[in-house]
């Protein structure tokens, strides 16, 4: 089959330009390695292009095609450089009798040797590198790739990882509770610790810094830091507990991230965090840092969702997950299904999987197209972020299970007693579901009632449920997963 | 005395809610066994939140599979360490897990002095911190 969609030899390499296809970037029959990188697009080829040429298109681009034949080709091993586009398939509900154009699942396999080890910059200047921006494709999104063993083997994955983790800060069997110290701009370090040691105080397990707190001209990271760390110090006194605060050591250069990590790490911090926006490589230089430093490395994904949200271009959220947790962070913002923030149940729940599985399956349903072997990587926290209170506990809990640290910023520090007050109930909340769900209580429908229940006797809990009883944030997904159960049409 | 909600310790997966009684301590071993997990009880008299180790009351319940016998151990420990606080645990060897998987405190002094926290001035403004607990000022056995 090969050979009837190639041409080869002199004819192949005959100056000009031939269609991708025929230049050996579709092999409808090609047999895929146990060491092949694989990646999953979803493409909108433009007008008049054919699908199959343009995955081709998009396997040559992002392998070793360029524009036009190049006799230059003939010096190298070239057949085993090229990626392969291996399966096209048409997206479920889109294309004509539809309302959205044609779009098609492109599946393309690379030879494990285009990449460098450890290197996230490396995979992805091949994957996303140039491709997106080919006029032969309208719109392009990456969604989902399947990692060999034998290349995830060459990553350190998360310096801590969830068991690690959970060890150090002697907290099991329970999701984990913090919050982003509000407002997020403008507090001086004195106050800005005040919030960070009441609600440590309160019962929550992790403060944060917020992704735009860095260095500002109303608190200066130095003083934030000393601040922050004597109010964590001063709550685990008061609690016999162990917590922590998040210092955001992002910051323009690598020099002053590695500065003001080191001084996190001299004042006893257990955690520091970084903003996605930094680069994949700062992100690994900070998790080879946090490895050697015992640190937690919490990643906000700020930015992603300039390239991740939108259905049609970019990239989906989840090969995000998958690369942060082969570059080495241990936390990251994953989403909350119920808050403010965008996501669909079972695409939460695939991005959640990604970070946390040993080995995942193809579910289509969560957005997962390819098996994946973990590799004993470690397991990567998710953190749930944005827009959730107590009253929502038993969702919480049932939607993002007991791995994730869930994050309650306004739902704390917003409470009508105090940020204590605020995150009793929270705790209360927590604490009393956890019990409940191990009691085997159906809380998905009982979990208002056992939240009433408790409510009684914890007064921070029944005035933070009287606060935000009403507040939800139900509005569609756009990014939702598009699949056929069956071979039968969907609905 | 502490001054946090409940005014103790507040270690463990249900310290903001009442104490257990035996039928709730039942019910949460029954979710371990459930999932296969190894069951232990533990007793200590020094709470430091960095005080991994507290002593085991025999080896972690491998073998028991019935909710009774273990609550038994419970209440021995109670028994033999009134003034102790105790924990159950439970252990997953789950591939990917391999760790503690549950810990609740099913047992307290009824005094919790807590902790003080003890400040270090060192270079500039950076100060060493060590978390003390008031018990431990007294010899192990003799702190509660």
């Amino acid at each position: 089959m090969a050979s009837e969609t190639m041409k080869e030899g002199k004819e192949r390499y005959k100056s000009g330009v031939i269609p991708y296809k025929k230049m050996g970037y579709w092999e409808p029959d090609y047999k895929i390695k146990e060491t092949d990188v694989l990646a999953m697009f979803r493409m909108t080829p433009q007008a008049g292009v054919d699908a199959e040429e343009c995955a081709a298109a998009v396997a040559g681009e992002s392998s070793t095609a360029t524009w036009t034949v190049v006799w230059t080709d003939r010096l190298t091993a070239c057949e085993m450089y090229r990626a392969k586009a291996y399966r096209v398939d048409l997206v479920p509900n889109t294309g004509p009798g539809t309302k959205t154009e044609a779009q098609y699942f492109a599946y393309i396999a690379y030879d494990i040797d285009l990449f460098e080890g450890n290197s996230i910059a490396n995979l992805t200047a091949s994957i996303i590198g140039n491709v997106f921006g080919m006029k032969a494709v309208k719109a392009l999104r990456l969604e989902d790739m399947r990692i060999p063993v034998a290349y995830l083997k060459t990553f350190q994955g998360p310096a801590t990882g969830v068991i690690v983790e959970r060890e150090r800060m002697d907290k099991f069997g329970r999701p984990l509770l913090g919050a982003t110290t509000k407002p997020k701009l403008g507090l001086s370090g004195r106050n800005y610790g005040r919030v960070v040691y009441e609600a440590l105080k309160g019962g929550l397990d992790f403060m944060k810094d917020d992704e735009n707190i860095n260095s500002q001209s109303f608190m200066h990271w130095r003083d934030r830091f000393l601040y922050c760390m004597d109010a964590v110090n001063k709550a685990s006194a008061a609690t016999g507990e162990v917590k922590g605060h998040y210092l955001n050591v992002t910051a323009g250069t690598m020099e002053e991230m590695y500065a003001r990590a080191e001084f996190a790490k001299s004042l006893g911090s257990i955690i520091i965090m970084i903003d996605l926006v930094i680069g994949y490589s700062a992100i690994q230089s900070m998790a080879i840092w946090a490895r050697k430093n015992d640190m937690i490395l919490h990643l906000h994904r700020a930015g992603n969702s300039t390239y991740s949200r939108q259905k049609n271009h970019g990239m989906s959220f989840r090969v995000i997950c998958k690369w942060m947790r082969m570059a080495g962070v241990d936390h990251i913002h994953a989403g909350t299904v119920v808050g403010k923030l965008e996501g669909d149940p079972l695409m939460i729940r695939g991005y959640y999987d990604t970070l946390l599985d040993t080995h995942t399956e193809i579910q289509l349903e969560k957005g997962i197209f390819f098996e994946q072997d973990w590799a004993s990587l470690n397991k990567c926290m998710p953190v749930a972020s944005g827009g959730i209170h107590a009253g929502q506990m038993h969702q919480l809990l049932t939607y993002l299970g007991d791995d994730v640290v869930l994050q309650f910023g306004g739902g704390t520090i917003g409470h009508p007693d105090g940020i204590q007050a605020g995150a009793i109930a929270n705790r209360t909340a927590l604490e009393v579901m956890i019990m409940a769900r191990n009691e085997g209580r159906d809380i998905w429908n009982e979990g208002p009632q056992i939240l009433q229940e408790a409510a009684k006797w914890c007064g921070p809990l029944k005035a933070g449920l009287d606060t935000w009883k009403d507040v939800s944030f139900n509005y569609e997904s756009t990014d939702s997963p598009d699949f056929v159960p069956s071979t039968t049409a969907s609905v | 005395m502490m001054t946090n909600q409940g005014n103790r310790v507040t270690q463990g997966q249900f310290s903001f809610l009442p104490d257990l009684t035996d039928a709730q301590i039942t019910a949460q071993i029954k979710y371990a066994l459930g999932k296969d997990w190894a069951l232990s009880v533990e007793y200590t008299d020094d709470p430091h939140p960095r005080n991994t180790y507290w002593e085991m009351f025999g080896n972690p319940m491998f073998d028991l599979k019935d909710p009774a016998g273990i609550l038994l151990e419970v209440n021995n420990c109670r028994k033999t360490y009134p003034n102790h606080y105790i924990r159950v645990i439970a252990f997953s060897a789950v591939r990917g897990v391999e760790s503690v998987t549950m810990s609740y405190i099913v047992n307290r002094p009824k005094k919790e002095p807590g902790f003080s926290l003890v400040r270090q001035e060192t270079e500039g403004r950076c100060i060493r911190y060590t978390i003390h607990s008031y018990a431990t000022d007294k010899p192990e056995g003799e702190r509660y």
